[in-house]
């Protein structure tokens, strides 16, 4: 509270950057978690909350007659423009909120003030839904060729991995500990992945400390242990996800690459996924292009091909696709490392995982992927997402991209996965709020210190409990597309790789498709769940009737008749309803009718103020920072299927429907 | 028959196939006047059937005695043919490149085609211009049926019926038409029913360097306001080019001669522009060796995307005109058949929820592209491959399409056909069995006697059977307007057309499966618990009469 110096500011302006005519003029308050903006409008009130772990940069532009123009860019990708009256708050609300941007301490995040109202047996057993040793269990292990090390008890070896890991039976702690000295950050190779159909593995550890020319015996003795874990193949591949020239210069540091010849039987590979320098300054670039105002054609596809992502993305899935290769077609195992093996070896890990199991594609399969290859093999998300103020050349959008990753996959194979758009989006969206615990510090040893358990709740609770909201409508378990490994083309072709509109311009609403075909398809189904209950509750009373022919009092069916499919409106109208600007800068086109566009943004704020108007949503993990919306909001709250049109009331039909 | 001398080996075996994503064939090939068939022996089913009017462009290899041919097809597709014997492969390949380039429209397919199906309805009478009237009449009665054009005298691409403002007769029609590019008078295209606003089209005014005028042709436009209101021409080339036009005889409306209306200026590119877009961007997709980064910056060069977004946005202008403006527009480029085609179809999509049923789109290919003659002979007799560029070949049929596509991948709900009703019509317009788009115009079409000679597409795809396959499972009658946005974000390669041949689409199709599956199996449900309720409706009477008394 101490860093607010004014909690609120009148007369502010929120600039729709669409539509640069459009501000909505409103209220702006600081509070020790949040910027919120509450428009003034009477009937709608319609509010912006932001989170303040979200902003990523806030900046003060030059003044002008209409007053200061403050632009806050958000980690989730949200961008908010805003113009305060008075040059002086402007430069309070600044100060403000670099300081409140930029928490020092970890108690000062929100997931230590957040409390969604559960009690202490709730929030345990939240934290107990996914469980690694399960995990392990669920792959076959333990089994002849592989178990569970204590080796790492108290985090004596490495005090980045987990105390839980999974190393070849043959591997003797002395092996272990040798190898660890040879690794950077004693980074031993460890397993990630067993594949039970042929005993192939997937094993991740950091770069060896080979210089131009160390050796260590327990380290190639680990590996011959990892290669002879697996009886069906005689050698195993050792990825390095650098690109080569990269691992040569680490070589200068007394770092560097496993030297084939030292090595019994491995087959190395480069796969050049760039470092996380590179990476940051890409999506930087991407970014800029989406921030421009109205772009041509050539613009946007220069400026995003200049911005090298969707290269990077390409460099990661062809690591991934590699992985998972050797794996189910080659019987291989595969030691992955980069440099230090927490940044590109978990995205290689985890894309190879997606391929390989199904269970990685189901919803909870899939928190427990990152719980695995990110979260307990010590990603650092303190650094890499900027929870805590650091070094600004440690944030790098790693987890984003495997994100993305699972987006491109799930374009390729729509029935495959049994999760949605809408998850990815909110993981991402949590992994910066720090609402909850599960993405804190950098280490599995700095979470227990912190005791994040005891006093933090967990996200795969949250996700699990609002499951209903994040299924993929296409997902058949018995579908053959979901069976076994995905198989992509040999050589993916380019055009593959697209940009992801829903999450980089996710809170440019007017961007996005205005009907979603993944909302419509859910609340059929929900439909048809209940039809098939009222087919069964139907039949049972005609069975009756007909067997007893007695009449008790008449039952009338008050059921409406199916106009069901009026409730299955997914369009957000009120956007589709309103023209863009689609005369460009053209001044031969004047806007003769004024009131016409205050007449839209009305229609905007009457439909957004369903979604976040109620403060007391602010408890609810998304409402609060505008992640929910209306096209977002799942059919299965059966009340509040989104209504189409302002001038149609469809919900009163559905719930006549409902309650029959 | 004229074909057989063009066939000189009309049978060769042991030819090998090669396409995408199928294994290699070996059969027998066989040409006819029409077709290029290949069938291979095992169990004679054919593997290829292949209309000579779809191949673009053809290009033979030799390695020895193996001589191989390339087909490369409107469609996009390439298919290899392997074939045994150098004489052969001569044989074939000449005669292919005879067959696939007839001069004569009547030795074309259509008119030799015979319907293995009942027709149901005939094609040919489905959408009749005093039926379209009808729906209009009903609401005003400000225009009229004109059928100045009957012996397509007035206009040579016009239909001979039209529509026009009751308060202007067939002479003064005349005298406009002499003003207007190709006698192109101004027409209705479309009558937006909830404030009685209108789109209508036209070729350029014959203004020349000198400001010609035309009273009638004043007259004429101003009918079409109501009192005290203002409209807006949308000429769909830059001012510059509109300019240069005049030294041509061409030119466009002086304001002060029309106080009513204002002018806008798009630029909507033309012809071999078009053209070369498309060359360029089908390479770049054909292209399977370049890094993830030329891709984009290929996708880039073709501009194809930018002419989409081009047209896309001149559209939703000329939407926001009418509907919010509460403004009639005039929309004409130079002749009045390409862009300002696309910019009317285009805007009626948006506008008319009926343009977005099957039967309502259709009606609009017939109104706005058929009858209102579009040059589908000359636009569509090459695509892109073809190396011998003539000036009037231009994809701009398929851009409309794409544009549609675009739409209807923004609104999925909010049309009665999929994207394969889309594809298939990109598919006949540039080879067919049907009359429906071959000729250039009525005038062309009436002299060929299509409707008497051949059979027409509608009669076809109308039918039951096949409409299941193009009608879009999501489809819910949306009654609005619908504002797509036109932002680079929001735009998308059609990969339905343009990677069609180049990536597998069996998990796509299954995904399409699967949401097919869904919504069956609800109807089904309630169709079901509907029968349950009427019985339990009418036991429950029945039990309740028997109680009453």
């Amino acid at each position: 509270m101490e860093h607010i110096r004014t909690p609120k500011v009148e007369n502010v302006r929120l600039v729709d950057r669409i539509s640069s005519k459009k501000a909505a003029l409103g209220t702006l308050y600081l509070t020790a978690t949040h910027v919120i903006f509450v428009e003034n409008a009477p009937d709608t009130r319609k509010e912006t909350w932001i989170l303040h772990s979200q902003i990523s940069t806030i900046e003060k532009q030059a003044t002008t007659a209409t007053g200061s123009p403050l632009l806050i860019r958000c980690k989730n990708f949200q961008l908010l423009q805003l113009i305060i009256p008075q040059e002086r708050d402007c430069h309070d609300v600044y100060i403000s909120l670099i300081r409140l941007a930029r928490p020092v301490k970890y108690e000062e995040l929100y997931c230590f003030s957040f409390n969604p109202k559960l009690d202490k047996e709730e929030r345990e057993r939240g934290w107990m839904l996914i469980d690694l040793g399960e995990e392990y269990k669920r792959m076959g292990l333990p089994n002849n060729y592989w178990q569970l090390s204590d080796v790492n008890r108290d985090y004596r070896v490495c005090d980045s991995y987990p105390t839980e890991l999974y190393v070849p039976k043959s591997a003797t702690a002395h092996i272990i500990v040798g190898s660890s000295k040879f690794r950077s950050r004693r980074r031993f190779p460890a397993l990630s992945y067993y594949y039970k159909d042929n005993h192939a593995s997937i094993c991740r550890s950091s770069q060896p400390l080979s210089g131009f020319s160390a050796r260590c015996l327990e380290d190639e003795q680990m590996l011959q242990a990892i290669r002879k874990a697996n009886p069906g193949s005689d050698f195993i591949y050792v990825v390095d996800t650098r690109p080569k020239l990269n691992a040569m210069a680490n070589r200068a540091a007394g770092k560097g690459y496993e030297n084939e010849d030292n090595y019994s039987n491995i087959k190395f590979q480069f796969i050049g996924i760039e470092n996380i320098h590179v990476m940051r300054s890409s999506l930087q670039k991407m970014l800029e292009v989406c921030e421009l105002k109205s772009p041509s054609m050539s613009d946007f596809l220069w400026g995003l091909e200049n911005s090298g992502w969707l290269r990077h993305i390409k460099a990661i899935m062809d690591a991934g696709i590699f992985i998972a290769k050797a794996v189910s077609e080659e019987g291989a195992s595969v030691l992955v490392h980069c440099s230090d093996g927490w940044d590109r070896t978990a995205q290689a890990c985890s894309v190879a995982g997606l391929l390989l199991d199904p269970h990685y594609r189901t919803l909870r399969g899939f928190m427990v992927l990152i719980e695995k290859d990110w979260i307990s093999f010590g990603h650092k998300f303190n650094h890499r997402y900027g929870n805590l103020d650091g070094d600004p050349k440690e944030i790098s959008p790693v987890i984003d991209q495997f994100i993305e990753c699972v987006w491109q996959l799930m374009e390729q194979f729509p029935c495959a996965f049994e999760f949605n758009e809408r998850f990815l989006i909110h993981i991402q969206h949590h992994i910066y709020s720090c609402q909850f615990g599960n993405f804190l510090c950098n280490s599995q040893k700095e979470r227990q210190e912190l005791k994040i358990q005891e006093r933090t709740y967990s996200l795969w609770a949250h996700l699990w409990k609002n499951r209903a909201d994040y299924m993929n409508p296409l997902f058949r378990a018995d579908h053959s597309q979901t069976w076994g490994t995905l198989c992509l083309p040999s050589t993916p072709f380019n055009f593959m790789y697209k940009f992801w509109n829903g999450m980089y311009n996710r809170f440019e609403k007017g961007l996005q498709p205005r009907q979603s075909v993944t909302d419509y398809l859910m609340a059929v189904k929900e439909e048809t769940q209940q039809l098939q209950e009222e087919l069964e509750a139907l039949e049972e009373r005609l069975e009756k009737i007909q067997k007893v022919q007695l009449n008790h009092t008449k039952v009338k069916s008050k059921q409406s008749e199916p106009s069901k499919h009026s409730g299955f409106s997914t369009s957000d109208n009120s956007t589709a309803n309103t023209p863009q600007d689609y005369s460009g800068n053209m001044k031969s086109f004047p806007s003769r009718s004024p009131s016409q566009g205050d007449e839209d943004s009305a229609l905007i704020l009457t439909q957004d103020n369903l979604k976040s108007s109620d403060p007391d949503l602010s408890a609810n993990s998304d409402q609060e920072s505008g992640v929910e919306d209306l096209s977002c909001r799942s059919p299965s709250g059966g009340e509040c299927v989104p209504s189409e049109d302002s001038g149609k009331d469809r919900d009163s039909d559905e719930a006549v429907f409902l309650t029959a | 028959m004229e074909f057989a001398e063009l066939i000189k080996t009309p049978r060769v075996d042991n030819v090998v196939l090669h396409r995408p994503f199928y294994p290699a064939v070996e059969g027998t090939l066989c040409l006819t006047g029409h077709h290029l068939i290949l069938s291979s022996r095992q169990d004679n089913t054919e593997e290829l059937w292949l209309l000579h009017s779809n191949i673009d462009a053809i290009d033979k290899r030799f390695v020895g005695p193996l001589g191989t041919i390339i087909i490369k097809c409107k469609d996009f597709r390439i298919i290899q043919l392997d074939i045994p014997g150098m004489e052969e492969c001569l044989n074939i390949a000449s005669s292919i490149e005879a067959l696939s380039t007839l001069d004569s429209i009547t030795l074309m397919y259509p008119f030799f085609y015979r319907p293995m199906f009942e027709v149901i309805e005939d094609g040919w009478h489905s959408f009749l211009p005093e039926q379209e009237f009808e729906l209009y009449s009903s609401a005003t009665s400000e225009w009229r049926l004109s059928y100045v054009n009957k012996e397509f005298a007035v206009c040579p691409s016009y239909p001979p019926i039209v529509i026009v403002p009751r308060s202007i007769d067939d002479e003064a029609l005349r005298k406009v038409a002499m003003f207007r590019h190709g006698g192109r008078f101004p027409v209705l295209s479309y009558y937006h029913k909830k404030n009685g606003m209108v789109i209508m089209r036209s070729g350029q005014p014959l203004t020349g360097t000198n400001g010609r005028r035309c009273k009638e042709d004043e007259k004429l436009i101003n009918a079409t306001l109501r009192a005290g209101k203002r409209g807006y021409i949308i000429d769909t080339r830059s001012l510059n080019v509109a300019q240069q036009a005049r030294a041509k005889g061409g030119g466009f409306e002086q304001e002060a001669h029309y106080p009513q209306w204002r002018r806008i200026h798009k630029s909507i590119e033309r012809y071999h522009i078009l053209q070369e877009s498309l060359i360029k961007l089908v390479e770049a997709c054909n292209d399977q060796t370049h890094n993830m980064d030329r891709w984009l910056g290929r996708l880039e060069a073709s501009n194809w995307l930018t002419h989409i977004k081009e047209i896309l946005t001149t559209a939703c202008l000329a939407a926001q005109c009418i509907d919010r403006e509460g403004a009639s527009i005039l929309i004409h480029g130079t002749e009045g058949t390409d862009s300002t085609l696309q910019v009317t179809s285009l805007a009626q999509i948006i506008l008319e929820p009926r343009s977005r049923t099957i039967r309502g789109f259709e009606a609009l290919i017939e109104r706005e592209w058929l009858q209102a003659g579009h040059p589908f002979q000359q636009r569509c007799a090459q695509s892109a491959y073809c190396n011998s560029k003539q000036k009037w070949e231009s994809p701009v049929f398929l851009l409309f399409l794409d544009c549609v596509w675009q739409i209807l991948r923004q609104f999925p709900c909010s049309f009665e056909f999929n994207e394969n009703f889309l594809i298939m019509l990109f598919e006949h317009a540039y080879a067919s069995q049907f009359g429906t788009f071959l000729g250039n115009n009525e005038s062309e079409r009436c002299k060929l006697k299509l409707q008497q000679k051949t059979m027409s597409l509608w009669s076809w795809v109308n039918r039951p059977s096949e409409l299941r396959k193009f009608t879009n499972p999501l489809f819910e009658a949306n009654n609005l307007v619908i504002w797509p946005s036109v932002a680079p974000q929001s735009l998308q390669l059609w990969e339905g057309i343009f990677l069609r041949w180049n990536r597998s689409s069996k998990y796509l199709d299954e995904a399409y499966e699967e949401m097919v599956n869904i919504i069956e199996y609800n109807k089904e449900l309630q169709a079901k618990v509907n029968v349950l309720r009427r019985q339990l409706a009418e036991l429950e009477t029945e039990d309740g009469m028997q109680e009453s008394p």
